[in-house]
């Protein structure tokens, strides 16, 4: 027995529901979205439920009940009636996951991309290495640490000797 | 087995969110803005690593209980933490001594759990094992830049340090639990993170210019609930809104 309402096709949705959580950004970044930060691992449909897999940067960042909430927000207005979020532990989150663009927006927002890590530079085998990294503002390589805890969990807050300017590191995890 | 695998994951948790509620009590307090940052930063990591462990174990224990519950409705002979961790913060090389001694073995115990058959484990010890690292280093500068600092901080670092010492060594200790948990392939062997816990605590004293003190008599005890009486003040304070107002939310 037909309702008389169109339901579209599963695919049609999900496509949808993507293009809809291409709008959800970070609220600590809001120039990147979800999916740039590789804190979207998920979209699946299931009959009127959309379920939306997404993992946390660092293990207490405050921003992922915000985050969560977005995407319920997010997709309710777009009309999807379910909104299932489903926290993803593992595999962890890395820096790693940070697609290119992404790292091209941070840079142009002043905040310097987390530059790898070939040497191991997180491990404790480099418990006192500095990785040396390059002002945002200036490209200078002349700067300094000033603590690896900053404004958010995921940044370290570092001062360039050559522009004199602070500025916020994106930090390897 | 099952029993064995959920009192594993409480004593992971309740480590991080004692220790976490520990930094917590620096906010605001703190020697400089850069260090109530960092400090506050370190919290939130440590308790988000117990929600996380204490949601784990609350979905193996299936007893309707939530990670609220675990962490404020439980007396101090419950929980399950080493002594070392709820020693109260004390001077600022007091809580540096034990920020030393706590990550040199976290690191390695987090490192060695992503590769725990439990999966949800695993992926919360790749991440904790990250964070910690930052930790560690973090403690390390500071024990570095008292210790070889001038005679005042020299002389309170090496005080801390010899004062923490006799707690050490319950990291270390394997009981029954644990030796479900390594026969499992879930859990690691604790006494195995000695030798690599020894090498950097032994490098962090040798540039801060400190003496390492003797290993001696070691105390013991927190992993089984018996604990000194600063937990019991800790838990009180936090606790407090909880047993107030039951069921209390944002």
């Amino acid at each position: 027995m037909s309702t008389g309402l169109y339901t579209p096709p599963a695919a049609d949705q999900l496509a949808r529901a993507r293009a809809v959580l291409d709008s959800v950004t970070d609220p600590e970044l809001p120039f990147l979205t979800i999916a740039d930060m590789g804190i979207l691992r998920d979209v699946r449909v299931a009959g009127n439920t959309v379920e939306v897999a997404i993992t946390p940067t660092y293990s207490g960042c405050p921003a992922m009940d915000v985050i969560a909430l977005d995407i319920v927000t997010a997709l309710t207005k777009a009309g999807f009636p379910e909104v299932r979020i489903e926290r993803v532990l593992s595999p962890a989150w890395t820096t790693d996951w940070l697609t290119p663009p992404a790292r091209a927006k941070l840079a142009a927002n002043g905040i310097a991309p987390p530059q790898g890590r070939p040497d191991g530079s997180n491990s404790k085998r480099a418990l006192f290495a500095e990785p040396a990294i390059v002002c945002p503002s200036c490209g200078s390589m002349a700067t300094d640490r000033v603590s690896e805890f900053g404004s958010t969990p995921c940044k370290a807050h570092y001062r360039c000797r050559t522009c004199r300017e602070p500025f916020q590191y994106f930090k390897c995890i | 087995m099952a029993a064995a695998h959920y009192r594993y994951l409480l004593r992971l948790a309740d480590n991080a969110l004692v220790l976490g509620h520990r930094l917590t009590q620096w906010s605001s307090r703190a020697p400089t803005l850069e260090e109530d940052i960092a400090l506050s930063n370190m919290a939130l990591d440590l308790v988000g690593q117990a929600r996380a462990l204490y949601t784990r174990a609350c979905a193996l224990a299936g007893d309707g209980r939530d990670e609220d519950q675990l962490a404020f409705l439980r007396d101090a002979h419950e929980f399950l933490n080493v002594q070392l961790i709820e020693r109260p913060n004390g001077d600022f090389a007091d809580t540096m001594a034990r920020q030393l001694c706590y990550c040199a073995f976290a690191v390695p115990l987090w490192e060695a759990l992503t590769r725990s058959r439990d999966a949800e484990l695993a992926g919360i010890a790749a991440k904790a094992e990250k964070e910690c690292a930052y930790h560690l280093r973090h403690g390390s500068e500071w024990v570095i830049r008292l210790g070889d600092g001038t005679a005042e901080s020299h002389r309170r670092m090496q005080r801390a340090i010899d004062d923490i010492w006799m707690f050490t060594g319950e990291l270390f200790e394997v009981d029954d639990v644990e030796r479900a948990m390594i026969a499992a392939g879930i859990g690691t062997d604790a006494s195995k993170l000695w030798p690599d816990w020894s090498d950097t605590v032994g490098e962090v004293l040798a540039k801060a210019t400190l003496r390492r003190p003797a290993d001696g008599w070691m105390i013991s005890g927190g992993r089984r609930g018996i604990h000194t009486e600063h937990l019991g003040h800790m838990l009180a304070q936090m606790q407090f809104l909880q047993r107030a107002y039951p069921g209390a939310t944002w």
